[in-house]
């Protein structure tokens, strides 16, 4: 029984009776990210890859989420050129992109998204056999595939998960959190992490780590993450040393689900709806609001995500928003045959959960669906610190301060291919430098937090508790006095991490995991409020009540790194 | 008039237990809510030490959080919850319980050895 025992390999001597294993390239995070950058490793001769995830591989992280579409190139429905996706891109990041990250996911994304055609993911077809790319917002043609219906992610996630399972290169790893990386002479050599099942540390000597973790959105009350979207990633690369870029933005996707309460189906389902169908946004009162905010949608959907989600809040704020407080979305006006050819299956779902759309408005609200900063690096995905890269929307830049819609899953795996690459390329002429003594402290705290501890409040309530706060005060609109408010309090969370109570346990205790998640939640939402606090503009996804013009003197990224002493700080990188 | 209800009766407890032990907990009932919105709002306001496999939490695409309900083998996340009568949680049927309603169900080829 997995409960019991510990399976010792290769003990180390100066960390007692420690599961230790050793890795070329380990990868943390097993979503279309992590899942690519591991068959890329192994494509380029890494050797040994090992591949772990919290959750279970594939079937965590983001990817799966994904219902829409992914924008590549093609030239399938019109002339196309990977050119005129980087501009798209570029206008959409307002002025922020890095530039060749940008590059480097536009040019690639084709390649990418034919392969996985090849692999059979099932991109959705016209009936001469092409596949079908449509006009989502902020693309200037039709440029995005779609796996029907709203299966995208899934079906991107099922395809890269058979791959895995032919590659004897690859070891996967299912419940094995990622707490710390451990460093050496200023490199990374490894990572010390929790296996859920045992409740036991692990010591995994690695010539490099990818992070492909994802991102931060679960910190935010309203949101469209997984479980697994706490930030960790971030916190890991700030722990070694690396940089993070653009952390203040945070892309609020404007019309997540609000009402009625929908199981069974992701928040943000209705954007493909939409520009199929043309669903019109209506205040409480049955109007339209948006070419009030200048955003004229009489020939399409057209509204960019940063707007939309501004003139949504705007109206809720000036009291005419629905009850639920947000904003109706209606397809009524569609006829029935027309909903349920562009619905299919789903509009036996929202029968379900009580929805007829012929009727009815639904009401939609914005959601944090996914932050465009992230571990600043280069082309090669390597971050500052020698041997640790990132992948996928763990890794910051290419987005600038908004993302256009469709280049998540071209980013997972684009910047996945290259990490995995790069990473096997770098391990190639290099020998393991593990270092015991370096990863004894992490050790150690895993051990001490499985025997529990007396305290007042769980992990658990104070991750809610910091959510609520994320939201208030560092979510669609911010001010000073406000992000002054959240940094207060999040320092004090931080302060008193050692006091929050813990029941014992070792298998699969989820108060110790409440307690690392909370901890890394805690280092990921100081950088999103430091950052968001300096940045004295409003640009994209940040939008500041005190200052609400978009001035051209910041036009540039600030980057956030943190001390051995814990300390968060920023800076410019003009 | 008194705010709406619900009791979910819980299989509590590692491998190591032997006897079969239940916990009952009473959570506020709204329409429409899943039986896995009732299990997080326990884990932050009553006991975080309840054990529960859950990751997409509302998208029903990752099916970690299936477990029994009411006998039958079901998904959390997308079950509604009921305020007419208890309702009665328990770990996947035939799988090796690791703590309350989490079975060992990762493939064997995904397990540390």
């Amino acid at each position: 029984m997995a409960c019991s025992g510990r399976h010792e390999i290769g003990a180390v001597s100066h960390i007692e009776a420690v599961t230790h294993t050793e890795t070329d390239i380990l990868i943390v995070g097993a979503g279309g990210a992590g899942m690519y950058a591991a068959l890329s490793a192994a494509n380029a001769g890494a050797e040994r890859v090992l591949l772990v995830d919290k959750s279970l591989v594939g079937r965590g992280g983001a990817t799966v989420m994904a219902q829409m579409t992914v924008a590549a190139a093609l030239g399938e429905e019109c002339l196309d050129d990977w050119t005129a996706h980087l501009e798209d891109t570029l206008a959409a990041g307002r002025g922020l992109c890095d530039e060749n990250l940008a590059a480097v996911l536009c040019e690639d994304s084709p390649a990418r998204i034919r392969e996985m055609g090849e692999w059979r993911v099932g991109w959705a077809r016209r009936e001469n056999g092409r596949i079908a790319q449509v006009t989502a917002p902020g693309h200037s043609r039709p440029r995005c595939c779609y796996v029907d219906f709203l299966n995208t992610g899934p079906a991107v996630a099922a395809t890269l998960r058979r791959r895995l399972g032919r590659v004897e290169a690859i070891r996967r790893v299912s419940n094995l959190t990622v707490t710390d990386p451990v460093t050496a002479d200023g490199e990374v050599v490894g990572a010390v992490a929790l296996d859920a099942v045992s409740g036991e540390p692990v010591t995994i000597a690695a010539k490099a780590v990818v992070i492909a973790a994802g991102g931060l959105t679960r910190i935010f009350q309203r949101n469209s993450a997984s479980a697994n979207m706490g930030g960790d990633g971030y916190a890991l690369a700030l722990t070694a040393g690396a940089e993070l870029v653009d952390m203040e933005f945070v892309q609020f996707f404007p019309i997540g689900h609000l009402a009625p309460r929908l199981v069974g189906m992701d928040p943000i389902m209705w954007d493909p709806f939409r520009y199929k169908l043309g669903g019109r946004l209506l205040d409480g009162n049955g109007r339209e609001f948006l070419p009030g905010y200048g955003s004229d949608e009489t020939s399409g959907y057209t509204t960019p995500r940063d707007l939309a989600t501004y003139a949504i809040t705007k109206e809720v704020a000036a009291g005419r928003g629905s009850p639920h407080g947000g904003v109706y979305l209606s397809f009524t006006h569609v006829p029935r045959a027309a909903l349920e050819a562009a619905f299919g299956p789903v509009i036996e779902k929202l029968a379900q959960n009580g929805i007829d759309l012929t009727r009815m408005p639904i009401e939609v609200a914005p959601i944090a669906h996914y932050h465009m900063g992230g571990i600043a690096v280069g082309e090669h995905m390597a971050s500052r610190v020698p041997g640790l890269f990132a992948a996928g929307e763990a890794a910051g830049g290419a987005n600038g301060a908004n993302r256009l819609s469709g280049n998540a899953i071209p980013e997972a795996l684009v910047f996945g291919e290259h990490a995995g690459r790069c990473a096997a390329a770098y391990v190639a002429s290099r020998s393991r430098n593990w270092q015991p003594p370096a990863a004894a402290p992490a050790v150690e705290r895993v051990r001490s937090l499985a025997a529990g501890r007396n305290g007042q409040v769980s992990a658990a309530e104070l991750l809610e508790e910091l959510r609520t706060l994320m939201w208030v005060e560092v979510g669609p609109f911010r001010d000073a006095a406000g992000l002054g408010r959240a940094l207060a309090r999040l320092s004090e969370l931080r302060a008193g991490l050692d006091e929050v109570a813990i029941a014992p346990g070792h298998c699969f205790n989820p108060a110790v995991a409440d307690w690392f998640e909370l901890r890394a939640s805690l280092v990921a939402a100081e950088a999103v409020a430091r950052a968001a606090a300096a940045r004295c503009e409003s640009r994209g996804a940040h939008q500041r009540e005190d200052y609400p013009a978009t001035d051209p003197a910041w036009m540039f990224s600030q980057r956030v790194t943190m001390a051995a002493d814990g300390t968060i700080a920023v800076s410019s990188s003009r | 008039m008194t705010a709406r209800i619900a009791r979910l009766r819980v299989r509590r407890g590692t491998a190591d237990e032997t006897a079969p032990r239940y916990q009952e907990f009473t959570v506020p009932f709204e329409e429409g809510a899943s039986v896995l919105d009732a299990l997080i709002w326990i884990r932050n306001r009553q006991d975080p030490s309840l054990a529960i496999r859950y990751s997409c939490i509302n998208a029903n695409v990752c099916k970690e959080c299936t477990i029994a309900i009411d006998g039958t083998v079901d998904y959390a996340c997308t079950t509604r919850l009921r305020d007419d009568r208890v309702m009665t949680l328990e770990p996947l049927p035939g799988k090796p319980v690791l703590r309350d309603l989490v079975t060992e169900t990762r493939p064997p080829r995904e397990r540390l050895k």
